[in-house]
């Protein structure tokens, strides 16, 4: 059988019955003209059509990544320039710190350890305390990995012992008892040895008369020990009780983050509660909330300003001012 | 009857024993002892599967859709009961319950977490999730006790406090943290009871007391073992896993030394005899405050004190 073309198309040759094979196969064939007619550019250079987001490059890279090879990279040490994440102004490390680890450009707070908190607070020289306690791994705890491990990692990580610290010392000749969490310690979560270290402190201050501020900055209460972290919010709160009878101030100071079982018990529960601008404080962490309500978060919220104007914070004080505030509320409560 | 994964055995029993009893209705063929048989069956089922169950499965119990809330017992185990309602700043709570009641001569101020027996009703009471009116309405009631020297009993169900944004406006951190702090020097008894779930902050908000006991299918935790999977894991499916990690049963708690004690339930499980679940804890409670209130005011808040300090396990190390 003969099929001849005319044109683009194919069809059987006029006069004859087309028997049904053929038809078959000029079906066939005038499919496969017709997607090669969809193909065919007819001598029309080939534009495809852009969106409107997207623009046309009259250069094209030839060789895909960077090209420069590692050994004429120039070297920038690391560590020597911050950038705001707030504000996202490039500043030197050196300039940062001088301003108290705040941004030069807008006054963005960032997060301090236990040791830059005694370092601003206290005149000189302070003195550490019940630094002799450490994390055990009560029951066992095995997630990705065992928390013997977890512990010795953050232990060897910022070369501290816990997630607080406690100092005492004097400030503008005033004596004060200080507890701080630091953050990067397994997220400043609160165990045993952050609830006795609380307990010990409020002792120590109810006999020595002495007020205590304690410095909270904790995702919440460590889940590797279970029940027993559950249990220090009782502790620290029972304890905190107690001072209160014996009229000793307490000074609560809540930093950025103080989240969890740690604004449930005792970050809440300060003669005065105070805080630094912009921290994050609240009982939920606001992507669980975000998940459990199903809506965007306003603008704002859970920050310190926020629970100043629902009315949880006594003030918000910047960071250049802290020592001078504190050692002013010291004395308004006679001591 | 609602059946959990690890009680398929006892459904099968359950549909054989329901056939058997259809056979019976009709009266030709006696199957009395058949009946017998299977269920005795039943029972020594029952105790295998009850004695040795996970921690996952006794979260998964703690959640029976039949399980008894606080006001069930509420009915059944006191004479009378009137209920409080209000925090008298903001508004009503309906995840946490309370009120004044009386069972004999043993007065009480009675606060616990309330979960709703139908869709309907758990979205109303949600889901036992109090707001922070809800942990003011429980001290308010509390300070009503102890200005008229009635010992406070409380019941703890809680998949923990509600993370929402209105709770956190009005304070859900500070509202806990007030109610620990109150209740470590309140001047009557305090005793409570783990009837469900004990979840986080939620839980000990109204379960700080002289005396805390768990019933035996409950748990209580710094968190629930699926925030917990999320959380360590990054992923939700190691929640049995998690619950086996926590160590969130009775037994672990009272091997801690964190619970004074475990209030055994009915075989299967309080939801299989909610009434004899009842009667138990009605004894078990009558008994601790009759022995609470032959401790001084002053003494009683000292030990309370006392033995929240003691609790946490450290290391001391020289350096």
């Amino acid at each position: 059988m003969r099929l001849r073309r005319y044109g683009h198309l194919s069809l059987p040759p006029f006069g004859r019955k087309p028997d049904p094979l053929s038809k078959d196969l000029s079906a066939k064939t005038s499919k496969k003209i017709a997607r090669l007619d969809l193909n065919a550019n007819f001598g029309i250079p080939y534009i495809p059509i852009l969106k409107q987001t997207q623009s046309m490059g009259w250069f094209k890279r030839l060789k895909d990544g960077i090209q420069t090879a590692t050994k004429y990279k120039k070297e920038t040490p690391d560590g020597l320039w911050y950038k705001c994440k707030s504000c996202d102004h490039l500043q030197t490390t050196k300039e940062l710190a001088a301003n108290l680890h705040k941004c030069v450009s807008c006054d963005y707070h960032t997060r301090l350890s236990s040791a830059q908190y005694f370092e601003i607070l206290f005149d000189e020289g302070h003195q550490e305390l019940f630094s002799d306690i450490e994390s055990t791994d009560i029951m066992d705890f095995v997630d990705l990995k065992p928390y013997t491990e977890r512990l010795e990692a953050a232990k060897a990580k910022t070369s501290l012992k816990d997630a607080m610290a406690v100092a005492q010392g004097q400030v503008n000749g005033k004596s004060l008892v200080v507890a701080a969490m630091d953050f990067v310690f397994i997220g400043g979560s609160m165990g045993s040895v952050v609830g006795e270290k609380i307990a010990r402190s409020i002792k120590y201050c109810i006999k020595e008369r002495i007020p205590l501020m304690i410095i909270s900055k904790s995702g919440g209460a460590r889940m590797m020990e279970s029940a027993f972290s559950l249990m220090q919010m009782a502790k620290t709160s029972a304890l905190l009780s107690r001072m209160a009878e014996h009229k000793v101030p307490y000074f609560s100071f809540l930093t950025d983050p103080t989240t969890g079982g740690v604004s449930a018990s005792y970050a809440m529960l300060g003669d005065i509660n105070f805080s630094e601008p912009g921290a994050l404080i609240g009982f939920a962490g606001p992507r669980v909330i975000k998940e459990t309500i199903k809506r965007d978060l306003p603008e704002g919220f859970q920050t310190s300003e926020f629970l100043l104007e629902h009315g949880f914070l006594d003030f918000i004080v910047n960071r250049s001012d802290l020592k001078e505030r504190v050692s002013k509320m010291i004395g308004l409560f006679g001591f | 009857m609602v059946f959990l994964e690890f009680e398929q055995p006892l459904e099968q029993l359950y549909q054989q024993l329901e056939k058997l009893k259809e056979v019976e209705a009709i009266g030709d063929v006696d199957v009395s002892k058949n009946v017998k048989d299977l269920e005795s069956k039943i029972v020594k089922t029952k105790e295998e599967i009850y004695s040795n169950l996970t921690g996952w499965q006794k979260v998964q119990l703690s959640r029976h859709p039949q399980r008894p809330y606080t006001m069930y017992y509420v009915e059944n185990i006191f004479d009378e009961f009137v209920e409080l309602h209000g925090d008298r700043q903001f508004k009503d709570d309906k995840a946490i319950v309370g009120g004044m009641a009386r069972i004999g001569d043993q007065r009480l101020v009675v606060i616990g977490h309330q979960k709703g027996i139908n869709t309907k009703l758990r979205q109303y009471r949600n889901f036992g999730m109090a707001n922070p009116e809800g942990y003011r309405k429980a001290l308010r009631l509390m300070k009503i006790a102890e200005r008229f020297d009635i010992p406070v009993l409380s019941f703890i169900d809680t998949p923990g406090a509600y993370p929402g944004l209105e709770a956190e406006e009005r304070g859900q951190a500070e509202a806990i943290a007030r109610n620990l702090f109150e209740m470590s020097q309140l001047k009557v008894p305090i005793v409570c009871y783990v009837i469900g779930e004990g979840a986080s902050g939620g839980a000990i908000g109204i379960g700080l007391g002289d005396r805390v006991f768990m019933l035996q299918n409950t748990w209580y935790s710094v968190i629930s073992p699926e925030s917990c999977s999320s959380i360590l894991w990054r992923s939700w499916d190691h929640k049995e896993e998690a619950a086996e990690a926590l160590r969130l049963t009775p037994e672990h708690m009272h091997g801690f030394g964190i619970i004074d004690g475990i209030v055994k339930e009915p075989l299967g499980g309080a939801h299989n005899d909610p009434e004899a679940m009842s009667q138990i804890l009605k004894g078990h409670l009558l008994e601790q405050f009759k022995e609470l209130s032959k401790v001084k005011t002053q003494d009683l808040i000292d030990q309370r004190i006392e033995r929240y300090s003691s609790i946490g396990k450290f290391a001391t190390v020289t350096s």
